[in-house]
């Protein structure tokens, strides 16, 4: 289960850090995102994986999972969706002043333009 | 009911309700939202004051969210440092604001919201005592960095907010994996019991935690524009309106506030296995910092680039002095601190007023018309350049030689000695030259009507932040006393360790309905 979850930390922040280093703005996005998602999953399981345990203390209970990074996740989800909500905006909005989706602004027809 | 004991929340909530306020106010005319504005920027000057006259005896004001006790909620902590950034902070942003109200904040709508979320977001982040509340007042101020810096819009406006934008989230990231992974080490969020059981990690996690703090270092010198993780800066704020750069220049203070905080608290003498961890990285850094910098002050083209990169290299020597770590350092560092952070709004804002008073050229360093009332306008530029180059008689000479002095007896003192000296030399050349570009070589203007001529109103913030530049130089005395008690006070991080996790459940006073919730926490 562990090495489940690591894995797929660490895909999702291999597959963000790739997205976000292409020069388009749309993939750079999806790179944020992804890394948001990566980084959201990495922090709801620092509170340890715990399966059918209540999440507060009780005198019955066995065991308990930690409440705390399920709190943390809820802030930095927030977040994380209001930043995405922003940074798409001003996507379209360079898109639009800049007439292109590159993150440099370079024109369609330049030669980095399309290699990139 | 004693507002004293609520005293340390006033700076976080005051911007946050004017900023509602404002918001209720966006339809109303433009006069009565500067007013509003402008009233809760004053007032945030005597509530640092007053913190600031509250923790000088050393005290540290532990203020607990809902009355829960630390380390289980959050706390705001007030000590010399924080009271410091607050009073920095405050008086930058009374005239940055008084400046936009001359005309920038009529070229888009919300600049006065934005602006005041802008400093409940700095005041916040100075303040808190938790790490994961310090990531969301880093958010907080960074959303509301991004509305300002867009604010008005333009070409090479929204490119430069872009790449601002980006690194600026990926750095987000990279701040919750390393909370993330020091809250899964250690169990716990607050900077005060961090230090205590960081301190006795067993020896199989010390790369672990080394590690994330490490990373956490990352973050912060993102923030602030520390070697090789600059570039998002010149282009920033070279581009963005004027008020907004001179607001800025306290935003990359942020960076090495955090930077001293933290590791303050946790890279210190006995931290077990992060000690000293910070000593191979961040005085070399600092210095490559000072000198491409000051490189970029030399290669600028124009003086708001010029500017940027005065920022650049301000930052080398802020966190050089903070690397080398003696008492003497950090309090020339915390003396420098404030001098540099108006002196280089004061550049941003003048920058503006000649750009405009050129007409066309704008602040190119090319020969232009001779400008409308050069010699006043003249008169500032040199008296603020004799400031940032660093030389005698006003405060950033003072800052600079307490820095030389302090770097006496570290190893790295000829490092230090001619990196400083050197860089100082290219930066009276660097500005020696753009004054006589801007101001000797000048030829009659063709068109008179095209040249603004800065009024006096606009000219009163510009000068406002000179005379704190040669208020800081005249009591120089009494500041760089206070700067050593800050010193002395972050050399003995147990006094912040124990002033909050001994911090009992106050008094039914000291009870803040709602509180947690209102600074964004969901603990």
């Amino acid at each position: 289960m562990e090495a489940l979850i690591a894995i797929v930390i660490g895909v999702l922040t291999a597959g963000g850090v790739f997205l976000a280093l292409r020069g388009q703005t749309f993939p750079v996005v999806l790179g944020l995102t992804l890394m948001s998602y990566a980084v959201n999953l990495f922090l709801f399981v620092m509170g340890r994986l715990a399966i059918g345990v209540p999440p507060v203390i009780s005198d019955a209970a066995a065991g308990y999972t930690d409440p705390l990074p399920q709190a943390l996740v809820l802030t930095a989800i927030v977040i994380s969706f209001g930043m995405t909500a922003f940074v798409i905006v001003l996507s379209l909005k360079a898109r639009a002043e800049l007439g292109n989706d590159h993150v440099d602004g370079r024109h369609e027809d330049s030669h980095e333009g399309r290699s990139r | 009911m004693n507002w004293l004991d609520h005293l340390p929340i006033l700076p976080v909530v005051l911007p946050l309700f004017a900023g509602i306020l404002l918001l209720a106010l966006r339809n109303r005319s433009l006069a009565l939202q500067r007013g509003v504005s402008m009233l809760a920027a004053l007032a945030l000057i005597p509530l640092a004051l007053a913190l600031l006259g509250t923790t000088a005896d050393g005290t540290h004001l532990v203020y607990k969210l809902g009355n829960w006790m630390a380390p289980y909620g959050i706390v705001l902590v007030a000590d010399r440092l924080a009271a410091w950034m607050l009073l920095t902070t405050a008086l930058l942003a009374v005239f940055a604001l008084l400046y936009a109200t001359k005309g920038t904040d009529r070229n888009g709508r919300h600049f006065h919201v934005l602006f005041q979320l802008q400093l409940f977001g700095l005041n916040g982040a100075f303040l808190t005592g938790d790490l994961f509340n310090l990531f969301v007042f880093f958010e907080i101020l960074l959303l509301a960095s991004y509305g300002l810096l867009l604010h008005g819009g333009g070409r090479l406006r929204v490119k430069a907010g872009l790449h601002y934008v980006v690194i600026n989230l990926v750095g987000s990231t990279l701040f919750l994996f390393s909370v993330g992974t020091l809250y899964g080490v250690t169990g716990t969020l607050n900077m005060a019991d961090l230090a205590v059981k960081l301190a006795a990690t067993p020896a199989e996690h010390a790369a672990l935690v080394q590690s994330a703090a490490l990373l956490l270092f990352g973050v912060f010198a993102l923030k602030a524009a520390l070697l090789p993780l600059y570039l998002w800066l010149p282009a920033a704020y070279a581009h963005t309106s004027a008020p907004v750069a001179a607001l800025f220049a306290i935003m990359t203070k942020v960076g090495a506030y955090s930077i001293l905080r933290v590791y303050s608290l946790f890279g210190g003498e006995n931290s077990g296995p992060l000690s000293n961890l910070l000593d191979p990285w961040l005085a070399p850094l600092a210095l490559a910092t000072l000198v491409l910098g000051m490189l970029g002050v030399l290669a600028s083209t124009t003086l708001r680039q010029q500017a940027a990169y005065l920022v650049v290299a301000s930052i080398g020597s802020l966190l050089l002095a903070f690397g080398l770590g003696n008492a003497g350092a950090l309090a020339a560092g915390l003396y420098y601190l404030p001098h540099t952070t108006f002196a280089g709004a004061a550049l941003f804002l003048l920058a503006d007023c000649i750009a405009r008073a050129r007409g066309e050229i704008g602040d190119r360093f090319e020969s232009g018309p001779v400008m409308p009332r050069a010699r006043l306008l003249g008169g500032l530029f040199f008296v603020l350049a004799v400031a940032l180059a660093g030389l005698p008689p006003l405060s950033g000479f003072l800052g600079k030689f307490m820095l030389l002095q302090a770097a006496l007896d570290s190893p790295m003192l000829a490092w230090v000695w001619s990196i400083v000296l050197i860089t100082g030399l290219f930066g009276v050349i660097a500005l020696a030259r753009s004054g006589s570009m801007l101001f000797y070589r000048t030829h009659t203007a063709h068109d008179p009507a095209a040249l603004t001529a800065p009024t006096n109103a606009v000219l009163v913030p510009v000068a406002g932040l000179l005379l704190l530049v040669i208020g800081l130089t005249i009591w120089a005395g009494p500041v760089s006393d206070y700067a050593a008690g800050m010193a002395a006070q972050l050399l003995e991080p147990r006094q912040y360790i124990e002033a909050v996790l001994r911090a009992a459940p106050g008094s039914p006073e000291g009870l803040a309905p709602g509180g947690a919730s209102l600074v964004g926490g969901e603990r």
